[in-house]
């Protein structure tokens, strides 16, 4: 019921229209990558799947975010059982890929954002090496790109209200990490890959 | 604001649907004779058309009958998204985004709450003074100097055609005209069927005969056979409803052309706005049709004309 709730009314705030360009919507685990523009972002992409498969994905998410508050430790915990990271003090034993495979268990499915933190909204930032990592600890997986455009403007950086703009997510066409393909190329392609879905 | 349902308005009602009714036959019958990918891909837009043209007459419909209420929320809520897919396309800063907040949520409610209080006055103001004047100073607390003065005008421009030009269609419900007083749902019934009917009419002159464009830089599906063919029938059309408003035939025949003109002018400008921006329709949500903004392009220019003339002419 809250779910419902909550994915009508995300859907209706971010005004997203869906594309599937390069793969269809299906329950299996993989990991969709995104750019990073608005603390909507993860709740925007895991709201835009098909009801059957969002069951199986989790989003990853910013600890310190989404643990601010009673209402958002709510949401994070039982709405959309993210998987919440510390951003703030990364140490060996502290380590995030870590808790990404624990969350993603055998048939979880993640959302995570391989910038790290939100860019401007207009270019891509380079992508941190977490992405190749979870690629390398999941031998095969696919890594679905997802681009996200004018969510920005829908609720910028420091702003707290939103303001009804109509977004586009794109899915596009799964890559896997290739046996022997080193860490830069990979993380080059991946970012690639969400360039490429960008509307002209 | 009390509207009666008389025998005139069961026929306004029942018109349409015959209409659409036929319409989705002939539809029907086009899917199964046509040949070729081209001739497919148009009975399939015409469809889908038909088919949202059901949904929208069902919404109008409803709205109407539930008297002016259900009407002044309609148009409220059609502003509201046609706001959302000018301002979409329209490249603003991150330093606009206070400035938009009001105006979605403050100004746009505010335009259509002066309606439904009949406050006349401050609903013919609010947007063309007091917005002017909000928005620039809005956005010069924000500190952000960069295209000022073409952020601040996309704003306004935006707020003029989406909110302040379409609040004037239900306005028509608030005019009090003697002799028509509880009859005014069907007078904008009589402005929305003459509008949308120019648009179809215009479609399928332009489809059947259209050969030399007026504008091609413009807008490639606008022809001089679609202008002339399209607004002689709707106003044709509107002068034989003459009997459904305060209107004799000549009046309800130059209302009418009045209004498929600034129909026209409305969907040939805000086609130049989509062309500079590089799309072909403002939004998707209706389908066949584009967005809101497609569908309602040619009302926004109609409503404030055809509102005034009434005014002007026919109330004390």
């Amino acid at each position: 019921m809250t779910k419902a709730l909550l994915v009508a009314l995300v859907k209706l705030i971010s005004g997203a229209n869906v594309r599937w360009a390069g793969c269809n919507p299906e329950i299996r685990q993989r990991i969709y990558f995104a750019n990073h523009t608005s603390h909507l972002d993860a709740v925007v992409v895991w709201a835009s799947l098909p009801a059957a498969v969002r069951e199986w994905v989790r989003p990853v998410a910013a600890k310190e975010y989404w643990t601010a508050n009673g209402l958002r430790r709510f949401l994070a915990a039982n709405v959309f059982h993210a998987v919440l990271i510390d951003r703030t003090k990364v140490t060996v034993r502290n380590n995030p890929i870590e808790f990404m495979l624990e969350g993603m268990g055998q048939r979880h499915s993640l959302i995570i954002f391989p910038e790290g933190g939100r860019s401007s909204g207009e270019e891509i930032g380079s992508f941190k090496s977490g992405i190749y990592h979870l690629a390398k600890e999941k031998p095969g997986i696919e890594m679905v790109p997802v681009h996200i455009n004018n969510l920005n403007r829908v609720l910028p950086k420091g702003e707290f209200l939103p303001v009804p703009m109509l977004s586009c997510i794109s899915f596009g066409a799964p890559i896997i990490l290739e046996p022997g393909e080193s860490k830069t190329a990979f993380l080059e392609r991946a970012r690639a890959a969400i360039c490429k879905l960008r509307p002209s | 604001m009390r509207l009666v349902i008389d025998k005139q308005t069961v026929w306004l009602v029942g018109g349409v649907l015959a209409l659409l009714l036929v319409s989705s036959i002939i539809g029907y019958a086009l899917a199964h004779t046509a040949k070729g990918e081209s001739a497919r891909h148009t009975v399939k837009n015409l469809n889908d058309r038909i088919r949202a043209w059901w949904f929208m007459v069902l919404i109008f419909g409803l709205a109407l009958a539930t008297g002016g209420a259900g009407s002044i929320v309609l148009f409220g809520l059609t502003s509201f998204l046609a706001l959302r897919e000018f301002i979409t396309l329209t490249p603003t800063r991150l330093s606009d985004h206070r400035a938009l907040f009001w105006v979605f949520f403050v100004i746009t409610p505010l335009q259509y709450w002066l309606l439904w209080t009949d406050w006349y006055g401050l609903f013919i103001i609010l947007i063309p003074v007091y917005a002017f004047l909000f928005v620039p100073i809005r956005n010069a607390l924000a500190g952000d100097c960069e295209r000022f003065l073409e952020r601040t005008a996309k704003i306004q421009w935006a707020l003029m055609i989406c909110v302040y030009c379409v609040s004037h269609a239900p306005a028509l419900l608030r005019l009090k005209i003697p002799g028509y007083e509880g009859q005014n749902g069907k007078l904008l019934f009589f402005f929305v069927l003459v509008v949308q009917i120019s648009d179809v009419l215009q479609y399928v002159w332009g489809k059947l005969l259209g050969r030399r464009k007026i504008v091609p830089q413009v807008s490639p599906n606008k022809t001089w056979a679609g202008f002339v063919g399209g607004i002689a029938s709707a106003t044709l059309i509107g002068t034989a409803l003459w009997w459904a408003t305060p209107f004799t035939p000549w009046q309800a025949a130059g209302m009418s052309l009045v209004i498929c003109l600034m129909g026209f002018a409305g969907g040939l400008t805000m086609s130049a706005i989509k062309r500079d921006r590089g799309v072909k329709d403002f939004g998707n949500m209706i389908e066949g049709h584009g967005g809101v903004l497609d569908r309602i392009d040619s009302i926004c220019f109609a409503a404030p004309l055809f509102f005034h003339l009434t005014r002007y002419y026919f109330t004390p």
